[in-house]
């Protein structure tokens, strides 16, 4: 009889286990839809290439071994125009310490991206997603949105709103080598 | 842990309501209760309700209640109607915010709709943890039925007491057993296709076992329909994204791993034609004006063979494809909807550059706005500057052009126009139906001379590897109602006292006429009349009419 009460037990923990565990699951997967299909901190950063206003290639493998502060951005975004200055002072403060700036525009004219780089005088590479290719594989919702690259290759944190200059040189500091 | 010792010395276990044996009803409380009620599970022990102890016990046991289940089922529905009383947030604008936007329109009760969750009630975690109570309700309320019901007819005997036959509904007790009589009964019920057993002349005939199994293979159905909801959040299996394309725009496919690239290679809108189909639509259109015939977008599919995301130099043509509404392109588990399309999007624009006073015009030039170029030579000695581009203008802010989007509702370009009278160029701002020279008076301004504009279509990206489940799911269910629904479950049994007398009891979980009909079939050469339904007597007794010959309330599935 007690043997079989214990049985019994066994048999309703088991069911009820992984009762639980499937709406834990969903319940998981529902309150974080949004989030869960973008890169997370944690992951590694997916592998792109794309060429910057100068006709050079950037490709994000390449950068191994050094940080990279990944920016997606828009001309017509408001914050990410605000943020440009900070990141390009903050860059000439931290290149030679081995950290790179990578600027994805998404989906505008060359014009509009070399006239604002000419207006704000950026030096980093700016590189242009035209097929929006690279958002996509980052599953980027709206700009800016920065992701922080370890040496390692390995995405840091993602930050998805726009920065002070301060914010900016604290998380370059985070991702370099 | 006790266990009931039937007077006929069969050992039953805990809360078993009638003895698995002889059918003797071990309990006051079973002896007190409807017959139906008991038969219902045929009067086995629910274990649910025999252990108690830990809190594994308790929890296991709140779920098998069926008393439970209903409340569960009663307060998800109502959750659900509650939900409609305020548009979810899915069909709103998505330029209101939702936390603004329910209090706004609809006061306090708009927002603690939107406080409580009720705007987006599928996915809020409560109305989830309700459907997963109930999908937890259905498993554990159904084991801790079928297994015992299982158990119990399997293993019933074919000889029951005196007092398991005499409470049936339909009993009689005839004053004399004779093997011929009782041979009579049995190949009667036989040519009914009962399924016999036969025991020391006593006999049990049954058929329609299955239908019992109905609501518990209705309930299967039910689980696998709810696993395959679940399975849509896991990656992969499920995607649903939108995206637009403009005519002659190729743009990666969301949701396809970076895999696949579309190429549109135009949008057409068609309406139906008043004088060529004029038979069947052409009063409507006279009525109501144009009637959309077709949304069409021609679409080339590009597989991007290999290389990173961004690396666009391997993309081979997969397939050239419609895409109309109700018509996708289908490819690889995805398929692509056309669901949205705007019209007359600016392409390129065309201008003049005009000396005023003369009247001499030169170019035209053409703006691609999707590649606006620096500067655009128009003779030997005029050319034209671009400083700006402004796609989405929507005025100055700082002295400087607005444009809070990248789309080209209302473009604005801001030139310096070069001409032998003025080496050093001449400032000009140029957006729709607005001319300024903000630097002073100019000699020459620009002229517009023509637009070109193109379609964009919305389509949407549409993967669910999960529609089988679901179908399967479906399928089960039905077969579970239609099993429970269109069979019944029928006994007979015969024994033969020790007084030689023979007791004759039927029992169905549903439809008695039918069970009547049998017996009736089963008793017509043995010259004794057939059982006595109790019911119906006590029915008659009291309305003292026929009327209620249909009455089959205490049905047992």
């Amino acid at each position: 009889m007690n043997n079989r009460k214990k049985k019994r037990l066994i048999v309703r923990i088991t069911i009820l286990s992984v009762l639980i565990a499937a709406v834990v699951y969903t319940l998981y997967s529902t309150l974080t839809e949004d989030e869960r299909m973008i890169v997370k901190a944690g992951d590694q950063a997916p592998d792109f290439v794309l060429t910057d206003l100068n006709g050079e290639t950037h490709r994000l493998s390449d950068y191994k071994g050094q940080g990279v502060f990944l920016n997606f951005w828009g001309t017509w975004c408001k914050p990410c125009e605000k943020e440009m200055p900070y990141m390009e002072n903050q860059y000439q403060a931290f290149k030679d310490q081995g950290v790179q700036i990578l600027a994805v525009n998404v989906g505008e004219s060359e014009f509009q991206v070399k006239n604002f780089a000419k207006k704000y005088n950026l030096s980093f590479p700016i590189v242009r997603d035209s097929q929006k290719d690279v958002m996509y594989s980052y599953a980027i919702g709206p700009l800016p949105t920065t992701l922080l690259i370890n040496p390692e290759g390995e995405v840091v944190e993602v930050v998805k709103s726009g920065m002070d200059e301060e914010t900016v040189a604290s998380y370059m500091e985070m991702i370099k080598p | 842990m006790s266990e009931i010792t039937c007077k006929c010395g069969h050992v039953n276990p805990e809360g078993t309501e009638l003895c698995l044996s002889c059918g003797r009803a071990l309990t006051t409380d079973a002896e007190e209760k409807k017959t139906s009620d008991v038969m219902r599970y045929e009067g086995m022990a629910r274990r649910s309700q025999t252990y108690n102890g830990s809190i594994i016990d308790k929890v296991w046991n709140f779920f098998s209640s069926v008393k439970v289940g209903v409340w569960l089922i009663v307060i998800t529905l109502s959750a659900s109607a509650l939900g409609t009383i305020f548009p979810q947030v899915l069909f709103i604008s998505p330029l209101e915010a939702p936390e603004v936007y329910y209090e706004e329109r609809y006061g306090v009760a708009g927002e603690i709709y939107y406080i409580l969750g009720f705007h987006d009630l599928y996915n809020s975690w409560w109305y989830l943890l309700l459907i997963a109570a109930i999908g937890t309700s259905i498993i554990i309320a159904s084991l801790d039925r079928v297994i015992p019901l299982y158990k119990a007819l399997k293993h019933q005997r074919v000889n029951r007491h005196a007092s398991f036959m005499k409470r049936q509904r339909i009993y009689t007790e005839y004053p004399l057993y004779s093997s011929d009589t009782f041979s009579k009964i049995k190949d009667g019920l036989r040519n009914k296709r009962y399924r016999i057993r036969e025991e020391d002349g006593n006999l049990l005939a049954e058929k329609g076992r299955f239908s019992r199994w109905g609501p518990y293979v209705n309930h299967t159905g039910l689980i696998i329909f709810l696993i395959g909801a679940m399975l849509r959040f896991v990656p992969g299996m499920y995607v649903d994204e939108v995206m637009w394309i403009r005519e002659g725009e190729t743009m990666a496919i969301p949701g396809t791993d970076q895999e696949y690239f579309l190429k549109s290679e135009g949008f057409t809108v068609e309406t139906y034609d008043a004088d060529e189909d004029k038979e069947v639509f052409g009063a409507t259109i006279d009525r109501v004006g144009a009637i959309a015939k077709n949304f069409q977008t021609d679409a080339i599919l590009l597989k991007r063979e290999d290389g990173v995301a961004g690396d666009s130099s391997n993309l081979v043509e997969v397939e050239e494809h419609p895409i109309r509404v109700n018509q996708p392109f289908k490819f690889d588990n995805f398929a692509l909807y056309q669901v949205d399309f705007r019209q007359g999007e600016f392409r390129s624009m065309s201008f003049n550059l005009v000396q005023k006073e003369s009247g001499d015009s030169f170019g035209p030039f053409e703006i691609d706005l999707t590649q606006p170029e620096d500067e655009y030579q128009l003779d030997d000695d005029h050319r034209v500057e671009l400083m700006g581009y402004y796609p989405d203008f929507s005025g100055f802010e700082n002295g400087e052009p607005q444009s809070p989007s990248p789309v080209p509702n209302n473009p604005a370009f801001l030139f310096k126009l070069f001409s032998p009278e003025h080496p050093d160029g001449e400032v000009a701002f140029i957006a729709i139906q607005q001319n300024l020279e903000p630097l002073g008076e100019n000699d020459y301004q620009l002229s517009f001379n023509g637009v070109e504009t193109r379609d964009v279509s919305g389509l949407t990206v549409r993967k669910d590897l999960t529609l089988w489940i679901l179908a399967l799911g479906g399928a089960i269910f039905m077969i579970g109602v239609v099993q429970g629904a269109y069979w019944n479950h029928r006994r007979v049994w015969v024994k033969r006292t020790e007084e030689g007398g023979m007791l004759v009891s039927g029992h169905t979980n549903k439809n008695w006429f039918g069970l009547r009909k049998d017996l009736e079939a089963a008793f017509t050469n043995t010259g004794l009349e057939q059982p006595k339904d109790q019911h119906e007597q006590n029915l008659n007794k009291v309305s003292a009419g026929g009327a209620k010959e249909e009455e089959n309330r205490d049905t047992t599935s």
